[in-house]
């Protein structure tokens, strides 16, 4: 039967004070916090930091396919699966899709890659992100969140199955936003809770236990994303499950991620699944779809390479105003130096390996790791005697580095740093998610996979190195 | 192998230079035109009387018509150079060659920018379409690197090393503050260039040369015909350029406490000239201070100061004005600005001067060998330019 193979997660460092919007705006200031994509990042991002924590932490077999669920695609069109494919280094015979237009897209692109793992005997990639925005002094603002989740599914080495699933979609206005606008809206919630979700979260569950024929006693966990997390415990009771089982939405913590949210609140839920017990996930928008999910014995060898307690508990400030800007809310001076320039088409598809997977090269005469790949040995000077060398998952250290205020940046100032890998290669870029006065000679770093500006629509994806997480 | 080199065969007879500054009366083509015929003049000739042109600039025009429509020269060979920031002295790297291998009996050497037209702010280069994984690091984060690095190696506490670099360039616009032609004229006191706003950590805006306009130029003979044109000419003994393989960001090796180009071509250029000992042979520098750890390392680079010492030779006055080894006695790149093609010949024209006994309130005493050195690029990827200079033949 399919199921998940392995999975990862992915919340971006900085979190966003709910008392600090209040503070800046003169409104009730709400408890908690909420995790913040860097100014550097985007859902395609994260989504690469979360498939490339999955892919690490399993065996993994012939991928097959691979799908992306976000309502906040970078690219209106073109493919932002290409992106993740590339820097995960998934191979080219993958299909790749986008899945788009609503928070939905996180179960059912679960749900469509389980279906293809099972009919293909092969491995699906699901990789959920999103970057939720919501205008400064509504709701949305301060209890939305960004985040990404990562599954690799299929046949082979299974821990958790998906023994059955089901799914209902009706017509209704709830959440809406047309193509160019920044913000979404939405009709009122209790219209949505009481004549809507409700009732299709209710169906779909006792539906989906049917089909599983298990009863509610039977579940050790429960994962519900929906709008309203109150609400869900009065559902729940409806169907006599227990609320003490349901799985913490991190509300105070991260926030809703969207499309990413399930995927999230499944992985934390996850490392505490003992073989044979059950999870129960479910997700409202536009519908409702639902899984039941039974523990494999594999599941106890099973480590994620970085769990999302983990990811919540790494993290640092970001002021309101940064957010503003990050967010391309509150628009800036810009800097007195010409704008970027776009990268070319040809030289990025000449440097597909280098630019988003970060292979270098390593001379097969002298065995000297070197990036960007070279043709003639920085050491040897031995001509084409190259071998591809990945460095993504290198750690480094820090040999020198320069704290820039003069570079236009949206977070001033750039930090850079030249790195020397284990094992050899040298890298001079740029360092993120770091307080400048922390830098040093001798500190421990690790890649992260970002976007380093956009500049005529062409987002500029490439490597950076960071504290390791 | 090596560079044979052309000791004694060249001399410059007559050199002219622009005020350094923001010329928002001028365009490149007047600076130009202002430089060239101050060269002219000081070599006793007229346009028709040179033979060749080297023109280097990096980003105010392309192609040898640059130079020639504004100066109507006629019908003439007018080659444009550009080698970054060394882009003067490889002009005048260029011409001299051109005369020594009999092709040319003059030649002109001209180099000039006009960077304060952009309305940006720093330097400003087209870069080709590219896949966009270069980085862009700004001119001040990238020789900031040498900070940390240098300072951890020799064991200099921040205090003490940003003490050091302070002074750099309080000596610089000290002598510059002696020099009508820079661009700034004021002696800085050290805590207000310790205390400038930070720029690149620990670099702050005042340990960086500024962006202006300018341009200067070199009338370059046979040597044996410098005596037809002027009295005091300057003789050529060496002149060293190498580009580096750009292993600094590549390779673990490089420390970044030293320009590899530069010990390259400090050491072709000493054997070209014959000079065993800089420290001792050489009476006066002027050296690449785009930013002031850049001029602590290439002490060392040229041989003035040994391996781990600069910083000390800095503290102690050794370079000053009055020191053993005056360096940047014009004011340098921290006075003139930096208009990246005439940098160079700006250099040399400070040799012109100080030989004649020309350079007023900042002349050395009796110089006898000068050595300009110019930089283009960043640490660990970068163009050296090493000339040495004599006021006699031998």
């Amino acid at each position: 039967m399919a199921g998940i193979v392995a999975y990862g997660s992915y919340i971006p460092y900085r979190r966003l004070k709910r008392a600090a919007i209040a503070q800046v705006l003169g409104v009730a200031a709400s408890k908690g916090e909420r995790a913040v994509a860097s100014f550097d990042e985007d859902s395609t991002s994260m989504a690469v930091e979360a498939v490339r924590d999955a892919l690490k932490s399993a065996p993994v077999g012939t991928i097959a396919t691979l799908l992306f669920a976000t309502t906040t695609p970078p690219y209106g069109e073109k493919l932002n699966a290409t992106v993740i494919g590339a820097a995960a280094r998934l191979p080219s015979s993958i299909r790749a899709m986008d899945v788009t237009g609503s928070v939905r897209a996180g179960l059912t692109s679960f749900l469509q890659g389980i279906d293809a793992a099972a009919s293909s005997r092969s491995q699906a990639v699901v990789a959920m992100a999103d970057t939720r925005l919501g205008a400064p002094e509504g709701k949305a603002e301060q209890q939305n969140g960004d985040g990404a989740a990562a599954f690799v599914l299929g046949t082979d080495h299974v821990i958790a199955e998906c023994e059955a699933s089901s799914s209902l979609t009706r017509e209704f206005l709830d959440t809406w936003r047309a193509p160019g606008e920044q913000f979404a809206h939405s009709w009122e919630e209790r219209f949505s809770l009481t004549q809507a979700y409700a009732p299709l979260l209710t169906k779909t569950i006792q539906d989906v236990l049917t089909r599983a024929k298990v009863s509610p006693g039977d579940l050790a966990k429960v994962v519900i994303d929906a709008p309203n997390p109150r609400a869900v415990e009065e559902i729940i009771r409806g169907l006599r499950i227990e609320p003490a089982k349901l799985s913490d939405p991190f509300a105070l913590t991260v926030g809703q991620t969207g499309a990413a949210h399930v995927g999230l609140m499944l992985a934390s839920v996850l490392p505490s699944l003992k073989p044979g017990e059950r999870v129960l996930v479910a997700s409202v928008a536009d519908g409702a779809d639902a899984m039941v999910l039974p523990a494999t014995p594999a599941i106890a060898e099973f480590k994620p390479l970085r769990s999302v307690g983990r990811m919540i508990e790494s993290k640092g400030d970001v002021s309101y105003g940064s957010y503003l800007k990050w967010r391309e809310i509150l628009p800036t001076e810009p800097p007195r130096r010409p704008d970027p320039d776009r990268p070319a088409g040809p030289p990025m598809f000449r440097s597909e390996q280098w630019k988003f997977a970060f292979v270098g090269s390593k001379c097969t005469n002298c065995g000297t790791p070197q990036l960007p790949p070279q043709r003639v040995c920085v050491k040897c000077r031995a001509r084409d005697k190259m071998e591809p060398y990945p460095f993504a998952d290198r750690t480094a250290r820090i040999a020198t580095y320069a704290i820039d205020r003069l570079a236009f940046s949206l977070n001033p100032p750039t930090i850079n740093v030249v790195i020397d890998f284990d094992g050899g290669g040298r890298f001079l870029g740029e360092m993120t998610d770091c307080e400048p006065e922390k830098v040093a000679i001798g500190n421990e770093v690790e890649m992260t996979f970002r976007r380093l500006f956009t500049a005529d629509g062409v987002h500029n994806y490439f490597w950076k190195a960071r504290p390791k997480r | 192998m090596a560079s044979k080199g052309i000791k004694d065969r060249v001399a410059i007879v007559g050199m002219g230079c622009t005020k350094f500054g923001e010329h928002w009366d001028k365009g490149a083509e007047d600076l130009l035109v202002d430089a060239a015929y101050q060269a002219y003049e000081s070599a006793g000739i007229g346009p028709d009387d040179v033979d060749a042109y080297w023109l280097g600039t990096m980003g105010s025009g392309i192609s040898g018509l640059t130079l020639s429509e504004p100066l109507k020269i006629q019908y003439k060979p007018v080659t444009r150079v550009e080698n970054m920031c060394a882009t003067g002295s490889e002009a005048l790297r260029q011409a001299a060659y051109a005369v020594a291998s009999g092709a040319f009996d003059v030649a002109m050497a001209i180099g000039v920018e006009k960077l304060k037209d952009s309305g940006y702010s720093g330097l400003v280069g087209n870069v080709p379409p590219n896949d966009g994984t270069e980085g862009s690091m700004t001119a001040p984060a990238s020789f900031s690197l040498l900070a940390p690095a240098y300072f951890k190696k020799y064991g200099l506490d921040p205090e003490k090393g940003k003490d050091v670099l302070s002074r750099i360039a309080w000596k610089n616009h000290r002598n510059g503050a002696r020099n009508p032609k820079a661009q700034f004229q004021k002696e800085v006191s050290i805590e207000a260039i310790k205390n400038s706003p930070k720029i690149a950590d620990p670099l702050g805006i005042m340990d960086c040369s500024g962006v202006s306009d300018g341009s200067a130029a070199a009338i370059v003979v046979r040597a044996e015909d410098a005596h037809k044109y002027c009295k005091n000419p300057i003789y050529i003994k060496a002149l060293s350029f190498v580009a580096g393989p750009g292993e600094g960001p590549l390779s673990p090796d490089y420390d970044f406490t030293t320009f590899n180009e530069v010990v390259a071509s400090s050491v072709d250029a000493y054997r070209q000239a014959g000079i065993t000992n800089a420290r001792q042979q050489i009476s006066m520098a002027e050296v690449h201070d785009c930013f002031t750890p850049t001029e602590l390392v290439l002490y060392e680079d040229l041989g003035f100061s040994p391996r781990g010492t600069a910083w000390q030779d800095v503290l102690e006055g050794f370079f000053d004005l009055e020191g053993k080894l005056p360096v940047n006695p014009d004011g340098g790149l921290k006075s003139f600005g930096h208009p990246i093609g005439a940098s160079g010949l700006r250099m040399m024209y400070e040799m012109w001067l100080q030989f004649r006994g020309e350079a007023g309130p900042r002349q050395i005493k009796d110089p006898k060998i000068g050595l300009t050195h110019n930089l283009g690029g960043a640490p660990g990827r970068c163009v050296s330019f090493v000339s040495v200079v004599g006021r006699n033949v031998g």
